[in-house]
């Protein structure tokens, strides 16, 4: 009995230790504060507090689709249908792009696989910046860190030829359509909260499966972003067609790289961001990759 | 010598009072040494967490209390489409799987087509991950364009549970028709009951009261597995959450879920301990 | 014609042979006492009567028909042939009343009414019919058997088969057993009874037949068999008996 007392106060005893030793809750956000607190923080490359020393880490999924990333994958590669390190399609072009701006060579990116879900798991990131088609939403801005935006995006509706749906004029025809969108997607809040349909829409967890469904007819139309529209038709469903693009809900959507929640990399990202769009290289690489996915009739 | 004994029968007793918690040894003491060592084990455990250096990110992205509240009605309502799918799959699960246990359990060489068949099927169906089932199923079977298919991925999500689930049951029934002690079926067939009348009314009643534990685990797994319709577009508690989840970037909607699937199972766990101690009372 | 005949009966299990050409009649009304050491055979025998065993060899009739030719109706002849183990076997989950008339509904198609008569004049008969609602792990293992010996009546046998029905009894319960088997005997039922209770054997038996090794080596009344055996085996095997102080 005496020998249980003992250990049961050793136990609390070591409990009160442990608890005394544990950091506190300032800590994490220490080293930002102390950055924060020298003034306007320097974006000099060999400054910054990259993942890897000396290179920029870039986090994307796979498969990475066109027109967003172009060029194919080699054979035996882990990228599937597009290697990003080509720097080809709008995504592609735009990495690298922000990457040159703030002074890394082509041969100091680095890429990583970051499925859509992970980009905003807590804790430290696999990579410095990611860029996937991510929208800006503020409930998203509690938990990561956006840049600028670098792309104004519109959704679009797919359907298949000689289907009622492909004769939709305008959103008032949609409603009473069985839409499919991919989880997480903005597509899928826009059938929600603009579209609203009488039926609710079907989730899948990849593209692929909502074109699934759309193939075997259990859904009449996904709602994708435009130039996802485009490879859809073309490629994916070559006998489906875009039936149109919405309107803007309220504000224009549009994307922007992700990062870690007060990232120190935010500032000199958006700084880079910014200057592409300011000396015009943003819409040269929109008109080199989107020129020709950009036309669709708007269903008001 | 005889006093010491005494007091010994005395703790004895007051033991058996204490072993629902099976506290063993004193009464009294033995609750408080119960009580402060569960404090301890426990408190040591939440100071660790909370102490650790992630708390504060962990504690926003997954304890978050606004968005529990606000995305807890949705996956609520979202959760009526699990049950409704565990409901009915669990229906015809439970036919199905006594049907092919019955089926693997006929004797004699005439019926050995059957006897194969039920074997080539548990083993299929057991060996065939439950996601690809549906999957295959699910976008499958709608894409063949035979007339008269059903499309609903609703209908081809329970049909994939089923399927795979009456694999796993089949074999729980198995093991329950075999408990039975054959001489059991010696004395029903005694009587002169036919082989299907001694497996209705002697066999399988036996069978089937042993095995209630086992069944009620498939049962709680299948609910849990009811959220695999939602690869085939239906949106359930668990795609709610995900939803929800993506619009915010935080995890707490897939806390509101897990909560949700564990008030389902507290019960059920409880009901199926109920139901072993109520038979093994009725067997003294 | 006899209730019971069995000529040349020969059953193997695996490569061992257990009965060795058994020829053996029995009458109506007769009761036969079946002794012999484990082993012998006596079991066997039984569960060959009612074809719970399938026959290697020979031929068994019961009441005129032939139960080992081809296309009989098994589950058709167990109805008319009783049979009580030594491990009673009643159904654990349903009452006395439920054991008692599931096969009389389901094989014979009583009604639950007239199922429940003719269980509950039996039960009344043999002192059990305050026990009709009791499941079987309420009653002792003297009142299990005296159920199990109902409900094999309650099919209306024409042969009642025991097969060392107070083996497994403590002593205090077997005499409540053996008293319904002499009521059974003074009722004029056919009965085919293999037990080691040797004093009870000599009381009620008209024949008693002495099995050893697969083969019947003697048999004759009670009488003759106990007092003066003529085969040396069978004295060995009375004397052990003797010795146990169990004749």
């Amino acid at each position: 009995m005496r020998r249980a007392l003992l250990l049961v106060l050793l136990l609390m005893a070591l409990g009160v230790a442990a608890a005394g030793c544990g950091g506190d809750d300032g800590d994490a956000a220490g080293a930002t504060t102390a950055a924060e607190s020298t003034g306007e923080a320097s974006c000099e490359k060999d400054q910054l507090e990259t993942t890897s020393a000396g290179k920029l880490t870039i986090g994307t999924d796979n498969p990475a689709f066109p027109p967003w990333f172009e060029g194919g994958a080699p054979k035996g590669s882990k990228w599937e249908i597009n290697d990003p390190g080509k720097g080809q399609g709008f995504e592609g072009a735009v990495a690298y792009a922000v990457a040159e701006k703030m002074g890394f060579a082509r041969n100091e990116v680095e890429w990583v696989v970051v499925p859509f879900d992970q980009s905003f798991k807590p804790g430290p990131k696999s990579f410095d910046f990611d860029i996937n088609q991510i929208s800006i939403k503020p409930e998203r801005a509690n938990n990561v860190d956006f840049s600028e935006p670098y792309y104004d995006v519109n959704q679009a509706l797919v359907a298949l030829k000689g289907s009622s749906l492909a004769n939709a004029k305008s959103i008032a025809d949609v409603k009473d359509a069985k839409l499919g969108a991919q989880i997480g997607t903005t597509s899928l809040t826009y059938i929600d909260d603009e579209i609203q349909p009488s039926k609710k829409a079907s989730v899948y967890n990849t593209n692929n499966d909502v074109i699934s469904a759309l193939k075997a007819k259990q859904i009449d139309g996904i709602v994708v972003d435009l130039p996802t529209a485009f490879f859809v038709t073309a490629v994916q469903v070559p006998n489906g067609t875009i039936v149109g693009q919405f309107p803007d809900a309220g504000e224009q959507e549009q994307f922007g790289l992700v990062l870690a929640k007060d990232s120190p990399l935010t500032d000199c990202v958006d700084q880079a961001v910014t200057a592409l769009r300011d000396d015009g290289t943003l819409d040269e690489i929109q008109q080199e990759w989107l020129a020709d996915k950009a036309n669709a009739p708007v269903l008001e | 010598m005889a006093r010491r004994q005494g007091e010994r029968a005395g703790f004895g007793i007051n033991s058996r009072r204490s072993k629902i918690l099976d506290l063993g040894g004193e009464g009294g003491r033995s609750v408080a040494v119960a009580v402060v060592s569960t404090l301890v084990f426990f408190g040591l455990i939440v100071l660790l967490v909370v102490n650790s250096t992630g708390w504060p990110e962990v504690k926003r992205s997954f304890f978050d209390p606004d968005i529990f509240g606000a995305s807890f009605p949705d996956i609520a309502d979202a959760f009526l489409l699990n049950i409704r799918i565990f409901a009915i799959a669990e229906v015809f699960i439970l036919v199905a799987a006594l049907g092919i246990a019955v089926l693997r359990s006929l004797p004699g060489p005439v019926f050995f087509p059957l006897r194969a068949l039920a074997v080539v099927y548990t083993d299929l169906f057991r060996g065939i991950p439950t996601i690809l089932v549906v999957y295959i199923l699910g976008f499958g079977a709608p894409a063949l364009q035979i007339g008269g298919v059903p499309r609903d991925p609703l209908f081809w999500g329970v049909v994939s549970l089923v399927l795979v689930y009456s694999a796993y049951v089949a074999e729980v029934y198995r093991a329950g028709i075999d408990s039975v002690h054959p001489s059991q079926e010696a004395a029903a067939r005694s009587l002169g009951l036919t082989r299907m009348q001694s497996l209705r009314h002697v066999v399988l009643p036996q069978a089937v009261r042993r095995v209630v534990p086992p069944l009620l685990n498939d049962f709680i797994g299948l609910q849990k597995d009811s959220a695999l319709v939602a690869l085939i577009g239906p949106v359930e508690a668990f795609r709610q959450s995900q939803i929800e989840v993506a619009g915010s970037f935080n995890y707490t909607p897939y806390l509101a879920t897990a909560l949700l699937f564990v008030l389902l199972t507290i019960p059920l766990a409880r009901f199926t301990d109920w139901l072993i101690a109520r038979d093994r009372m009725r067997q003294r | 014609m006899s209730a019971l005949e069995l000529h040349d009966v020969h059953k193997s299990f695996a490569r061992v042979e257990v009965l060795k050409g058994i020829d053996l009649e029995v009458a109506d009304h007769e009761v036969v006492c079946l002794i012999g050491a484990s082993g012998s055979g006596k079991s066997t025998l039984l569960r060959c009567v009612n074809l719970l065993e399938p026959v290697d060899r020979g031929r068994i009739v019961v009441g005129g028909q032939e139960l080992t030719a081809r296309g009989i109706d098994v589950n058709v002849v167990r109805r008319r042939i009783g049979i009580v183990f030594q491990a009673y076997n009643l159904f654990p989950h349903m009452s006395v009343l439920g054991n008692v008339t599931l096969a009389p509904r389901k094989a014979l198609k009583l009604s639950r009414a007239d199922a429940a008569a003719r269980a509950l004049e039996l039960l009344e008969r043999f002192g059990l019919a305050d026990k009709r609602d009791e499941y079987p792990d309420r009653l002792s293992g003297g009142q299990q058997q005296r159920v199990a010996i109902v409900r094999a009546l309650a099919m209306r046998p024409e042969l009642m088969l025991l097969d060392e029905v107070t083996s497994a009894l403590d002593p205090e319960l077997i005499a409540e057993v053996l008293g319904v088997i002499r009521e059974l005997a003074g009722l004029g039922m056919t009965m085919l009874i293999a037990t080691h209770e040797m004093g009870f054997a000599r009381d009620i038996a008209d024949r008693v037949v002495f099995l050893d090794e697969g083969v019947i080596l003697e048999q004759g009344p009670p009488d003759e068999i106990f007092t003066s055996p003529r085969e040396p085996r069978t004295q060995q095997f009375l004397q052990r008996i003797i010795e146990a102080g169990r004749l």
